[in-house]
């Protein structure tokens, strides 16, 4: 469905307030997302995550460095490709319109590009609604009257409806129980199967990233970068008993070994969490 | 409610009635005003039965609502604009939090000086502190605004014009309906004071002249009919506020089936 969309980001450094305080936040931090696969990201709190995701979907620019999205240059020092349907961001504490219907706001994006008429959008936005697994029923619906999960669908939704190229997650699972968490990671497969749109995820939850992701990065603590690039080759589709496997396992056991050494460096810093 | 209303007017009666104090004595009982304000033939010429009654209503009625609609057209969009883009913010807020702590009878005389006639000038320093009260509020209101909300439309690839109808007038609604009221109570309360000084007609220039002309049960009819005007504009306020603001009740209210 969504074609290309490989980013590259190639040694960014980015540091705020550099007059004043200096705070490195990333530092020579280079990785891919290649084009439909699915890669998660970890790394202590404060270490630059969102910060990299922001500066991808095009909300911030680093101090040097590029990211390239299929060649094109999207962001350097001087240039600032502004935000637009190609990436979209799925905020962690939800941003769906709460004066919008469920439909409206998914047919928002092909309404305000005017790529479709309205009718047209909210057809496909209510067909959308069926192939998630039947919430046409929803459709109506304020976001403040369904449950939290479902909000983070319809969100999810409402970005795919654009096709984009690259879904930019960033803990979109973050304050949810375990059990609405095992069924989101369900829909997210569903989805990336379906559409296979490249995903860039941002967690805390290490099983949540193996379980995922086509590749796990580690982060460092700040200044960020990449510290272990971790390659699963777990078979899809992924289903939740994998967690059990010994590949599982082994995966699970490195991605701890590489995080809690840079936890512990954050935390003999004495840095608060930064969220 | 009415045990409220019903157990004032009773301590009102008694204060009037029985106490020794004879600064209470001169306050009229809740009996004579309503007997005045029913009455066909009034002793001080204003009762519900007298066309000039509704004459000084509809004088300070107009008033008010023409000051209402100003601070709506202007601050709305000045509120709007404040909150939006912060240059200009640093120019036109700057500007009124100079002239927001001046209390607007202290425009009175300038007012009068410039404009032509009293009648602009009541309505001016009535407009003033809806003004400032609406322009506030929708600051606020846009302000109090998700930023993820603009990110996420602008990743949705909506334009400033999308933003502003489909974010930013939306989100800052209930905060401008908020201001609204308290604007229009704000008005009220200035354009009393404004038709004491500067007006031939109105419930607060009446109230001041009975007052002189030593009529007391009219100046608590005035005052009451003031409490009951003021109340329903607010009222109307909050029912058109509540019609447009829907999805908020709908929210807050049990919602329809919910499942992840």
């Amino acid at each position: 469905m969504s074609q290309a969309g490989s980013i590259s980001v190639s040694n960014i450094q980015k540091i705020y307030d550099p007059e004043g305080a200096a705070v490195h936040a990333l530092e020579n931090c280079s990785c891919e997302i290649p084009s439909g696969k699915f890669v998660a990201m970890v790394g202590p709190s404060g270490c630059g995550k969102s910060t990299l995701l922001n500066m991808i979907a095009g909300f911030d620019k680093p101090t040097s460095g590029e990211i390239k999205l299929d060649d094109q240059l999207l962001v350097s020092a001087n240039t600032q490709t502004p935000p637009n349907s190609d990436r979209v961001v799925v905020f962690q504490n939800g941003a769906l319109f709460p004066w919008k219907t469920v439909l409206e706001n998914i047919a928002y994006g092909p309404i305000v590009q005017k790529t479709r008429g309205r009718g047209q959008a909210e057809e496909e936005a209510r067909e959308l609604l069926n192939k998630a697994g039947n919430l046409e029923r929803i459709a109506g619906s304020f976001p403040g009257q369904i449950s939290s999960g479902m909000q983070r669908r319809v969100e999810i939704l409402r970005a795919l409806i654009n096709k984009p190229k690259v879904l930019l997650l960033d803990e979109p699972f973050r304050a949810m129980d375990t059990v609405s968490k095992s069924k989101m990671h369900q829909h997210l497969l569903d989805i990336h199967d379906k559409f296979r749109p490249s995903i860039l995820l941002i967690t805390h939850d290490l099983v949540e990233a193996i379980l995922l992701a086509d590749v796990v990065l580690v982060m460092t603590t700040r200044p960020g970068t990449i510290k272990v690039n971790i390659n699963v080759e777990l078979p899809r589709p992924r289903s939740r008993e994998m967690i059990l496997s010994d590949e599982f396992t082994e995966l699970q056991k490195q991605a701890i070994a590489a995080v809690h050494e840079e936890a512990r460096k954050a935390f003999e810093r004495g840095e608060k969490e930064l969220a | 409610m009415i045990i409220g209303i019903t157990s004032s007017v009773l301590l009102w009666y008694g204060l009037v009635q029985w106490t020794p104090f004879k600064a209470f004595n001169r306050l009229p009982d809740p009996l004579s005003v309503i007997i005045e304000w029913v009455s066909t033939d009034p002793d001080y010429g204003l009762s519900i039965f007298t066309k000039d009654y509704y004459l000084h209503i509809l004088y300070s009625t107009y008033r008010a609502t023409v000051a209402f609609f100003l601070a709506l057209i202007l601050g709305v969009p000045l509120g709007i604009m404040m909150g939006w883009r912060a240059n200009f913010n640093a120019y036109a807020g700057a500007l009124l939090d100079f002239l927001r702590p001046i209390p607007p009878l202290a425009w009175v005389p300038i007012a009068i000086l410039i404009l032509p006639g009293d009648e602009p000038a009541v309505i001016f320093v009535t407009f003033l502190v809806a003004f400032f009260a609406t322009t506030l509020n929708t600051l606020l209101g846009v302000r109090s605004i998700d930023p993820d909300f603009f990110r996420a439309a602008e990743c949705l690839g909506a334009t400033d014009q999308d933003i502003l109808r489909d974010i930013i007038i939306p989100g800052a609604l209930p905060t401008i309906f908020t201001g609204l009221q308290i604007a229009m109570g704000a008005a009220w309360f200035s354009l009393v004071a404004g038709e004491m000084i500067a007006a031939q007609y109105g419930l607060g220039f009446m109230i001041l002249e009975s007052y002189n002309l030593v009529q007391y049960p009219t100046i608590i009819i005035m005052m009451a009919t003031l409490g009951i005007v003021g109340y329903a504009s607010s009222a109307l306020i909050r029912v058109v506020g509540k019609k447009m603001i829907r999805w908020r009740e709908q929210a807050t209210g049990i919602g329809q089936e919910a499942e992840t």
